[in-house]
């Protein structure tokens, strides 16, 4: 063995509370399925209790990613922390950026233009179509269905492009500033929005054509990693994997923010809480966001996309060579930054994979005194035990996939 | 504040001695320790908040009495509204019973609260560290733990750095 005796056994004292007893009298064997596993969407190790090919229980352990993001964040200025909310959940930056704005927002009592407002709702339903993509494409690999990944990402790519094209980056963008937006969009924006919504549909029916009546797919899916409504509330499950199990709940909805009331659109829901119900509902999501992009681009108004709150929001470049005022607010913001009054909020938005909240503390300094990321990934991930128990262990993998897990967001 | 907040507001202030803060729109009630698990039952309960949504810790280090707080972020789905929990506790070494009978999601939480702030839940099921490793010494999040820094590596110094690291074999 020698070089290999750094890995060691599942010491099995520490888990005994957890594991049925089985276990404990060498019936049935446990098997560690992970951190490295490409199924498992990151970093995630599942230590699995099998009896033969079922899975008797499953105990998640995470925190594989765990990049102290909220340490991090109270040692920072306000604005500097937002950077860091990029990289929680890497499929939702801009949802990040709108979370942690938005508690900002409110402790500040700082406004937001009206354009602001319209390019961020257009923005996070891109950007909830871009994460719905690549867990579309990943969650049919692990079900071994190749090309819709193919797919996925030749889509993705229009979104990341748009993305790169308003903030210069594909993925950390930190487009979204307390106040409004870093800047306006450049000119090309409307054009290639308007090509992804004259495109989409039809990609959209090609990905069902794909999935929805394929038999391998449905029978990988159907009756598979079920969860009843009332442990959805048990357990504090939100998102699509709620709405797969017939409950209507939608931040967009019942506390809307952002402008969301004045769209028109549906919220997708199945009753079959299985895997199919929660890709049926996600493939909904897809064309309702289509929807709200397409009111939204209709009646994009023009204005600042900034708030004129000096206290918070610097001033244009082009106001620094005339007056000595902006000279002033720049130097003050970007040097000590901005304080906000005493107090906490909680917000929280609706993000492609459940509640989003940010829970943000000020003593009135101009560092957050505590911000704490209430993540939707860290809340599904826990039910993993319930929603495997009795399947086999190939179909963890694709109840991994069906909860829509970014570890990122989950480890924080 | 609506009047059926007012109502639960009422009610927690006469049953459990609730002291009430209201901040832009948000209303907190703030509950001694012992009082933390009846209150939460008559919230799911009696007044239909039936979801935890967060829990959370705040350090108020230095000041020691109370040092902690901590946060429970409670949801009503039938009604859509929010009610915030805030339960101060003192010392280094604080002990608070546990939710998850109540709230079984409060299960992740309450081990993330003693992982990142040392705040033992008693009767928590599997109170285990959760996101650092499991011999990990201290609380990350606690403000008098050092935001710490590792040096960085250049073809200068990377020998000297190298001989100072713990190497996993030994």
């Amino acid at each position: 063995m020698g070089e290999f005796e750094a890995v060691h056994d599942v010491n099995i004292e520490e888990l005994k509370h957890l594991v049925s007893e089985r276990a404990l009298r060498g019936e049935t064997m446990l098997l560690n399925m992970g951190p490295q596993h490409p199924s498992t969407h990151g970093v995630l190790r599942l230590l699995l209790e099998l009896d033969g090919e079922i899975v008797v229980t499953c105990i998640p352990d995470i925190g594989f990613l765990h990049t102290g993001v909220e340490k991090n964040m109270e040692a920072k200025t306000y604005q500097k922390a937002e950077v860091m909310t990029d990289r929680l959940d890497y499929l939702n930056p801009m949802g990040n950026n709108l979370t942690y704005c938005l508690a900002i927002e409110k402790l500040a009592e700082l406004d937001v233009p009206e354009r602001a407002q319209v390019l961020r709702v257009i923005l996070l339903e891109l950007q909830r179509i871009s994460s719905h993509l690549l867990w579309l494409g990943t969650s049919a690999l692990d079900l071994a269905a190749m090309s819709v990944f193919l797919y996925g990402m030749r889509e993705r790519e229009i979104i990341l492009d748009i993305f790169e094209m308003v903030s210069g980056a594909r993925m950390m963008t930190t487009y979204i500033r307390p106040g409004g937006l870093w800047r306006d969009v450049p000119v090309e924006f409307e054009d290639a929005v308007r090509d992804f919504l004259a495109i989409m549909p039809k990609r959209v029916d090609e990905y069902e054509g794909m999935l929805t009546t394929n038999k391998l797919f449905l029978e990988r899916t159907v009756g598979i990693g079920k969860v009843c409504a009332e442990d959805c509330i048990r357990y504090g499950l939100t998102g699509p994997v709620m709405r797969a199990s017939g409950i209507a709940h939608d931040l967009r909805k019942v506390r809307p923010y952002s402008g969301y009331e004045q769209y028109d659109f549906n919220i997708p829901t199945r009753t079959g809480c299985d895997i199919n119900s929660r890709y049926l509902v996600r493939v909904q999501e897809i064309r309702e966001s289509l929807k709200i992009i397409e009111q939204a681009m209709n009646h994009l108004p023009y204005g600042p996309v900034r708030s004129n709150n000096r206290k918070y929001v610097p001033p244009p470049r082009s106001e620094l060579g005339t007056s000595m005022e902006a000279v002033i607010h720049h130097f003050k913001l970007w040097t000590e930054g901005f304080t906000l009054p005493r107090g906490a909020v909680y917000v929280a938005t609706e993000s492609p994979r459940g509640e989003l909240g940010a829970y943000l503390e000020s003593d009135g300094g101009p560092k957050p005194w505590r911000i704490h990321m209430n993540t939707p990934s860290f809340a599904n991930l826990q039910a993993m035990p319930l929603l495997t128990k009795g399947h086999f262990v190939a179909d963890v993998v694709g109840i991994i996939g069906s909860i829509d897990i970014v570890l990122g967001d989950c480890d924080r | 504040m609506d009047d059926e907040t007012r109502v639960v507001v009422n009610a927690f202030q006469e049953r459990f001695g609730a002291e009430l803060v209201e901040f832009r729109g948000e209303v907190t009630l703030v509950l001694p320790p012992q009082q933390i698990v009846a209150a939460a039952l008559a919230a799911r309960d009696e007044y239909g908040y039936n979801m935890l949504m967060d829990a959370t810790a705040v350090d108020y280090w230095p000041a020691q009495a109370p040092r902690f707080h901590l946060v429970y972020q409670l949801y009503g789905l039938g009604h859509n509204r929010l009610l915030r929990l805030r339960v101060p506790v003192g010392g280094n070494a604080p002990v608070v019973p546990t939710i998850v009978p109540v709230y079984p999601n409060a299960n992740w939480k309450e081990r993330e609260i003693w992982d990142m702030f040392g705040i033992r839940f008693e009767g928590h099921p599997d109170l285990r560290r959760i996101l650092m490793p499991e011999d990990w010494q201290g609380h990350p999040l606690r403000k008098d733990y050092p935001l710490g820094y590792e040096e960085p590596q250049f073809s200068f110094n990377h020998e000297q750095i190298l001989s100072t690291k713990l190497h996993p074999k030994e």
